[in-house]
């Protein structure tokens, strides 16, 4: 095939848009496995930032995976009903359901946090326990659960399917859990790995909720930014991609399926 | 049939209605309760457009929103286009590179301008062996501004890759055999085709401009922009009912500009991460 002149040009723009954004993530994950950043490679390459990250930040990593899980379970149990509800009916009161669960992303994560601390920072137990978090990190996720299973719920006849199963003495439960469930497999799935994403990454909710002994990673990677080396806020960004790259590339695997 | 399945549809949405209520529009509520009732009352929110360092930051965000809406538009805009119609060796790398970004936290986002343009950053690097002067602009609005089109541009990439897959072209091929030239084609068919992905990408882009805490609070620590003026207020100033007042303004501004983009585009423009 011929290429146009144009091609090349657009294809360099391309490169230079994709230098601009993937540059720098390997500006920092040198910078985590060198010995002295301002020296460069040749002072040598070393695990021991890392190492330094584990031992100082460790539980920031383990507590961000139990924030994720957590938020995983709780939009699963809320989400997957919930669209199974607005699949089903589609009044004014639906649409304006579907409407507000947006807002928590529409609206900035800094006003979602203050209320939240307005409403709920007197009750200490709860202000200082991890759970505080989750609730920010539910808020801000749930909208995509629901959105992911409700993609899929419109775009089958869930109707027939239903009537189907019904007709033959299947019970609501042997629907919902035999039928239903098994049908919106594909969005349930995409919005999990959606949800587990976002909540590792939060930062805007969960730094105004924050205890020093409740941080998740992106906290601490503020914290090692502001107070630490620079080798070693790279070495604990190394960490944090090594989480989050999978996950993103299973999502844009699944997109691309989809599509 | 459907009247019995009422109470069971409602008892299936009840869970995820009750979170919501007790997390966020209580909350919410409490929150615009403050923000009247402080010291100034619902003067509070005339505060916003009358204190001169409010206004100041105020109009300094909704500018940064926009320049980077603008920018990312056309970056986006032509690398989506090109990518979604053009088939070659290793484009599927080079999408999965430029929309790699799509989740990093503001703060890595912040450290990423910093690998870029802080003190010991590239650009300040090269520039040093050319000319002998390092520039650092990491902590200034151009630094802010580059952070802002570095988590902008995967996510309005996407959009236009899928719009741009949808175009149908026949219209193209009829607008070429009547005789249009490139520029025409692209004017006529091609822009006005993908507009409503690029008024509902550039809507949602312009609202995570405005209220993106992690990389002005990684970046801007000298620099008023809304996120970082509601943050100090709080903080360090313990000014509850400013911060909350102008936090319902930014919540507003922003809802206000995606319920804007969607009246124009029709629905599909919802919040993205």
């Amino acid at each position: 095939m011929r290429r146009a002149g144009g091609f090349y040009a657009q294809l360099a723009f391309c490169a230079l848009v994709c230098a601009f954004l993937i540059v720098p993530v390997i500006l920092s994950v040198s910078a985590g496995l060198t010995v002295n950043f301002l020296q460069g490679v040749k002072s040598g390459l070393t695990l021991r930032w890392i190492g330094a990250v584990w031992s100082l930040y460790s539980d920031t990593i383990s507590l961000s995976l139990l924030v994720a899980l957590a938020c995983l379970g709780a939009t699963l149990l809320l989400g997957v009903p919930a669209a199974y509800v607005l699949a089903k009916r589609q009044t004014r009161w639906t649409r304006l359901a579907e409407e507000l669960l947006v807002l928590p992303v529409a609206v900035p994560g800094l006003a979602t946090a203050l209320a939240l601390i307005l409403l709920y920072g007197g009750f200490r137990g709860f202000r200082t326990s991890w759970v505080f978090i989750l609730v920010g990190h539910v808020l801000f996720t749930l909208p995509f659960m629901v959105r992911s299973v409700l993609a899929v719920l419109s775009s089958i006849d869930l109707k027939t399917l239903e009537e189907g199963a019904a007709s033959l003495g299947a019970s609501f439960a042997q629907r919902f859990f035999g039928v239903v469930l098994p049908n919106c497999r594909s969005g349930i799935l995409a919005g999990a790995l959606m949800v587990v994403t976002l909540s590792i990454g939060e930062f805007n909710i969960t730094w105004m909720l924050h205890t020093p002994l409740t941080k998740t990673l992106p906290i601490g990677l503020a914290d090692s930014y502001a107070s630490m080396r620079l080798e070693i806020g790279s070495a604990y960004t190394i960490v944090f991609f090594l989480m989050i790259v999978p996950l993103l590339l299973l999502l844009q695997r699944f997109a691309g399926e989809r599509r | 049939m459907r009247r019995a399945e009422t109470p069971r549809l409602l008892l299936l949405i009840a869970p995820a209605a009750a979170v919501f209520a007790a997390f966020w529009l209580l909350p919410m509520a409490r929150l615009a309760a403050i923000a009247g009732g402080g010291p100034l009352g619902l003067a509070a929110y005339g505060a916003v457009i009358a204190n001169p360092r409010y206004l100041q930051s105020l109009i300094a965000t909704i500018l940064l929103a926009a320049a980077v809406t603008g920018a990312t538009l056309i970056i986006a805009g032509v690398a989506g286009l090109f990518l979604a119609r053009n088939r070659f060796p290793a484009r599927g790398l080079l999408v999965a590179m430029l929309t790699l970004p799509l989740a990093f936290p503001g703060v890595v986002v912040g450290f990423m301008v910093i690998m870029l343009a802080g003190r010991q950053g590239l650009i300040g690097e090269i520039v040093f062996r050319l000319s002998g002067s390092r520039p650092v602009f990491a902590y200034s609005m151009a630094g802010l501004f580059l952070g802002y089109l570095y988590f902008s541009i995967p996510r309005v990439i996407l959009t236009v890759m899928a719009a741009a897959e949808k175009l149908d072209p026949a219209l193209e091929e009829a607008a070429r055999s009547l005789g249009a030239g490139h520029w025409r084609v692209m004017r006529d068919v091609i822009v006005p085709g993908l507009a409503p992905a690029l008024v509902s990408s550039g809507a949602i882009c312009f609202a995570t401009a405005m209220g993106a805490f992690g990389t002005a609070f990684k970046l801007a620590t000298n620099i008023d922009v809304l996120a970082m003026t509601i943050y100090t207020e709080f903080t360090l100033n313990a000014n509850l009912a400013m911060a909350a007042s102008l936090s319902l303004v930014l919540g507003l501004v922003t809802w206000l500009v995606l319920a804007l983009a969607r009246s124009v585009a029709g629905a599909g423009v919802a919040a993205a991460a």
